[in-house]
């Protein structure tokens, strides 16, 4: 049921915003906007200013899912404050560091225990640079339209992640042969108690691979409130739903977990995306869980229809995938026909954001500019969607109109 | 400015509308409406409603209403259903 502290909290954070003069915050929202997101947007959306971060496009406060906006993706670091806010349920408590604990048991723990953020922070230490990315990021530009939050290019961002191996903290639960799953729960949770807490399951080699942490730094700092804090799942390589924040249970599973944020929610047709690794005890007929990151990438020096000066524009951006790297970054300024590679910036490791740039030669009149990835394993981005029926894994090429 | 804050907060709690300094969403006004207000904003902003419009038929808000009460437990009666079904379908409907 509703709790009164957390409606104080929220009402608090959501009178300071009220109290900016709400026509200019509107205007800005409206120009920071992904061209082709639902045109229902732009009649509310503001640039939200929630505590601790700078401000973000603000598609729902109720629960907080804000975008960040192009500008924010310059860099290929996230920093925290830009870091996009994305919740599926509104009853988000403040976890004090102090009382926090993780419960580890299950059907599959030989020896079920707590650990504290102190415990945590006492484990050997791994970090690594990986990207988080909404499963429904760019869900807004799906033709059809999908119900969803409408998000355009910026649910997602880049960051820095201290934390503890999760497998180093499962081989303290002892993890029996026949556990087949590992469950994540987080301390938010639904404003009715029939609602489904939003609970999210990997299959054991992904919980026990090298690259899946619980974090409790990002960027160096601890992590933002609305970013998980005290620590949360990292699972770079997939998407989103599995990095659960607040991170309070981790449930080391015999049999698949059964929830309704793991079937039908998350789902995709089978076969309709390249996959390596099978989530096989959640698969059945026809569908299957969104696991890994499609090859993408983003103009991000430039918006559609940006103003140049004729001659040489440097345009740049970020590319990413599922985490076998990004192999080359090519744009075509002729709609497609022919293709040039761009520079790769700096490798900040296989899961990150890898930068990009490439000299366009801006006639006088438009200059369309298109981008495509291409990853380690030859993985490209499409030139039409893929739809599904949730908008999942959009990775159309972008192309945008430079004016000179 | 910090005590204005709070004064504002407190005034809104007081007066038993605890969303009132949430999100401004102003919803098209006709029949049903309050229904839409009092049922879909006990859990969630309105912003939703304008989000996905106009692009949802009569089936697909329907789809989106029996969810709401089916897979995530919304106590909402037949008759509000249809009443708010019938109230995005007109006026957010494709």
């Amino acid at each position: 049921m509703i709790s009164r502290r957390h409606l104080l909290q929220s009402a608090g954070a959501a009178g300071a915003a009220a109290l900016l003069p709400s026509l200019a915050r509107a205007q800005s929202a409206a120009t920071m906007l992904t061209p082709g997101v639902p045109n229902g947007i732009a009649g509310y959306a503001v640039m939200g200013k929630l505590p601790g971060k700078q401000p973000l496009i603000q598609l729902a406060d109720r629960p907080p899912n804000y975008e960040a906006p192009l500008e924010y993706f310059r860099t290929p670091i996230t920093p925290n404050d830009k870091f996009f806010v994305r919740y599926h349920l509104a009853d988000i408590p403040e976890v004090k560091a102090e009382t926090y604990k993780i419960k580890v048991d299950g059907d599959g723990a030989s020896t079920p225990f707590e650990l504290t953020l102190d415990d945590l922070k006492k484990m050997p230490a791994v970090e690594i640079v990986a990207v988080n990315q909404c499963s429904g990021n760019r869900r807004g530009l799906s033709t059809p339209h999908v119900p969803g939050v409408e998000w355009g290019y910026g649910a997602m961002g880049c960051a820095k992640w201290k934390g503890v191996r999760l497998k180093d903290v499962l081989a303290k639960a002892g993890v029996k042969k026949e556990t087949i799953e590992v469950a994540f729960n987080g301390a938010d949770g639904p404003v009715f108690d029939k609602t489904p807490d939003f609970i999210k399951s990997v299959p054991v080699w992904r919980a026990m691979d090298e690259s899946t942490i619980i974090a409790y730094e990002m960027n160096g700092e601890q992590l933002p409130h609305f970013n998980g804090f005290p620590a949360r799942l990292v699972v770079p390589g997939w998407t989103g739903t599995y990095w659960m924040k607040h991170l309070i249970h981790v449930d080391v599973r015999t049999t698949p977990q059964g929830g309704f944020w793991m079937k039908p929610a998350y789902r995709l047709p089978v076969g309709e995306f390249p996959l390596r690794d099978r989530f096989i005890s959640q698969e059945d007929a026809t569908s299957t869980p969104i696991t890994e990151i499609v090859v993408n990438s983003l103009i991000t020096s430039h918006r559609d229809g940006a103003k140049v000066k004729p001659g040489k524009v440097t345009v740049s951006g970020l590319a990413w995938d599922g985490g076998y790297g990004i192999r080359t970054v090519e744009v075509s300024t002729d709609g497609g026909k022919t293709w040039a590679s761009a520079n790769l910036g700096e490798d900040l490791g296989k899961y990150a954001f890898r930068p990009w740039s490439f000299d366009v030669h801006a006639r006088r009149g438009k200059t369309t500019v298109m981008v495509n990835a291409i990853n380690v394993i030859g993985q490209s981005q499409v030139s039409k969607l893929l739809f599904n029926g949730a908008g999942y894994h959009n990775n159309v090429m972008q192309s945008i109109t430079l004016s000179a | 400015m910090r005590t204005m804050m709070l004064a504002v907060a407190s005034l809104a709690l007081l007066a038993g509308t605890a969303f009132a300094d949430e999100q401004a969403i102003k919803l098209k006004p006709g029949p049903g409406l309050d229904k839409v207000e009092g049922n879909c904003g006990a859990c969630h902003t309105l912003a939703y409603i304008p989000m996905n419009s106009v692009y949802l038929s009569r089936a697909a808000w329907t789809a989106e209403v029996t969810k709401m009460i089916k897979a995530f437990g919304a106590p909402i009666d037949d008759a509000d259903a249809k009443t708010i079904i019938e109230y995005l379908s007109k006026n957010y409907g494709s």
